[in-house]
């Protein structure tokens, strides 16, 4: 086993004992089945919104209805609370000393974390896509979907639209946590670190419905979440997926690199 | 670079600002010491540590261990190295062992087939399933030996190992480390409690405000003040007068009725032949060796906290 993998099956290891994934990944999964319940008890829905009027045809329409809400703030505060603390917790709690000392590089115990921090926000994603699939076939079946642009979706094609969209999504949510693990890096400090990256992504949304941002608002972090769009667009609309690929790897990349130069050369002391 | 000395530090420096924590040290610990690193609460000692395992960088001059540098080489500097600086820290939703198997697979080679052993050595094995969370002070101590020892270092940094130990804890870490430099460990301890450094090391540097004051062997150190002596007689005055006549008494001073001054042997022999003849009563005559509490007392100007002097005079 490679020194990197070592080191990242330990992050999951501490992520599996601590309370804070499965708050986590647990209201990941439970915002679905609350929004089901909801929608079984009253005769109103969400019409507003993308697929919100087909959402009682069929259970495939319900997990993307919540990648809609949780894109606000639902998920990137869950991908926070754990991007946001992989690195200041253990400088807080003096652990990263004791990890340190070691034989590992500095470099290999962040790698670890950075690969950590986005298995958690893959699991938290695809909670929530499992619970919502599951509680929304059980309350209306699996049916085939309407697409964005109104055609019939078989239920199997439709299956596959789910996974890509929640492949896509995942981008701008891997952003979140690029962004929270900078800061956990530079702050030492939790919830700092936690806070400071939810503001950054209501930023993010907030900047996406001002009027006068219309020049950039495509680049923007926040719009990537509404790339999944062009795969329940038929025919399928590649430009947003291609923009989300770029333009989140950018978003993911510049504040790892910069995460990466501040904890290779920072001095480790008492925090 | 394997006949290198464990540590070798020249013209170490870290400022933080304005303030000059670390000032321009220098020191090599050569192999099989049991090495005395002295000061006060705040002198730099927990920094040079620090600066020694990499986890901080000098802002001037550099360190070697093993003739490795920890900024250059990375972990690879560390290799054969072990310690821990400050107190011992774990993951506290973790057990003891699991603790202990993160750690070893953190290191090279053989790590995980000396966990038992260790724990077994540290007198933790009982507790080793229970979370690190629910640990007294002194077991996370032990736990931090047994982390260190499963990397089975040829260099051992201890930062105040036996600091907030119970007496009986003091006592146990302080026999264990003694069995581990009887083993060959070449060991780096940093300590503000002078017994401690007294009862284990072989070497010592002191040091005051970050600058190192005095490096060597303890019993050179110890030696340097244990020409003094002080007398009682039946005729202070008179005594005092005839030290002063006498060859080779030197700073005769006379407090009430005692007599202090310094001589070698046989300037004290012919004083007693003297003072005899002058039919002065000679009442008593003692060595007055002085202790390293006095030495480090001196040489860090009288520093220390009410705390320090406390566990000082303890």
């Amino acid at each position: 086993m490679s020194a990197v993998a070592r080191v990242y099956r330990w992050e999951i290891s501490k992520l599996l004992a601590q309370k804070r994934t499965y708050l986590g990944i647990g209201t990941a999964a439970l915002v679905p089945v609350i929004f089901v319940v909801v929608l079984v008890l009253q005769t109103g829905g969400p019409n507003d919104v993308p697929l919100g009027r087909y959402i009682r045809d069929t259970g495939l329409a319900v997990p993307f209805v919540v990648l809609f809400f949780m894109s606000i703030w639902g998920f990137p505060l869950i991908t926070a609370l754990v991007a946001g603390d992989i690195v200041a917790a253990e400088s807080h709690n003096g652990t990263l000393k004791t990890i340190l000392t070691r034989s590992r590089e500095r470099s290999e115990v962040l790698t670890g974390k950075v690969l950590a921090a986005i298995s958690y926000t893959l699991a938290v994603i695809l909670a929530m896509g499992l619970v919502g699939l599951v509680a929304g076939s059980v309350a209306w079946g699996f049916h085939p979907l309407t697409s964005l642009s109104g055609t019939r979706i078989s239920a199997g094609h439709g299956l596959g639209l789910l996974a890509a969209s929640l492949a896509i999504y995942a981008l701008p949510l891997v952003g979140v946590a690029a962004f929270g693990l900078m800061l956990s890096t530079m702050t030492r400090n939790s919830a700092a670190a936690v806070v400071g990256t939810l503001m950054w992504a209501l930023l993010m949304q907030l900047l996406g419905v001002l009027p006068g941002t219309e020049s950039f608002r495509s680049y923007l972090l926040g719009t990537q979440f509404d790339a999944w769009h062009g795969f329940l667009r038929v025919p399928a609309d590649w430009t947003p997926v291609i923009r989300a690929v770029w333009v989140c790897t950018l978003y993911i990349a510049l504040p790892l690199v910069a995460a990466y130069v501040v904890f290779l050369r920072r001095d480790v002391a008492g925090d | 670079m394997t006949d290198a000395p464990p540590v070798t530090a020249r013209g170490l420096v870290k400022r933080y600002g304005e303030i000059v924590a670390v000032d321009h040290v220098d020191l090599t610990v050569e192999p099989g010491d049991v090495f005395g690193y002295l000061g006060p609460n705040g002198a730099g000692k927990t920094t040079s540590l620090r600066m020694m395992l990499g986890l901080i960088r000098p802002s001037e001059g550099s360190v070697r261990l093993f003739g490795r540098d920890p900024l250059a080489d990375g972990a690879k500097a560390l290799d054969g190295v072990a310690g821990f600086v400050e107190e011992p820290r774990f993951y506290p939703y973790l057990s003891g062992r699991k603790n202990l198997r993160l750690l070893a697979d953190y290191d090279d080679g053989a790590s995980r087939t000396r966990i038992e052993e260790m724990l077994e050595l540290v007198e933790l094995r009982d507790r080793a399933k229970d979370r690190v969370g629910g640990y007294s002070h002194g077991m996370r101590q032990r736990l931090g030996i047994a982390a260190s020892l499963i990397r089975q270092p040829r260099l051992l940094l201890l930062d105040e190992p036996t600091t907030g130990l119970d007496p009986a804890g003091m006592r146990d870490m302080r026999e264990l480390v003694r069995r581990l430099a009887d083993e060959g460990i070449t060991v780096l301890l940093s300590s503000h409690l002078l017994g401690e450094v007294e009862d284990l090391c072989n070497r010592v540097a002191i040091v005051r405000k970050g600058r190192i004051v005095y490096e060597g062997a303890l019993k050179q150190l110890l030696a340097t003040a244990s020409a003094g002596y002080r007398m009682r007689t039946t005729e202070p005055e008179r005594a005092r007068v005839l030290c002063l006549s006498q060859p080779g008494i030197e700073e005769v001073t006379l407090d009430g009725a005692e007599l202090a001054f310094k001589a070698d042997e046989d300037a004290v022999a012919t004083l007693t032949i003297a003072l005899g003849q002058a039919r002065i009563g000679l009442t008593g005559l003692v060595p007055a060796t002085a202790s390293l509490e006095e030495l480090f007392l001196g040489l860090t100007g009288g520093e220390s906290s009410d705390h320090d002097r406390a566990e000082v005079v303890a």
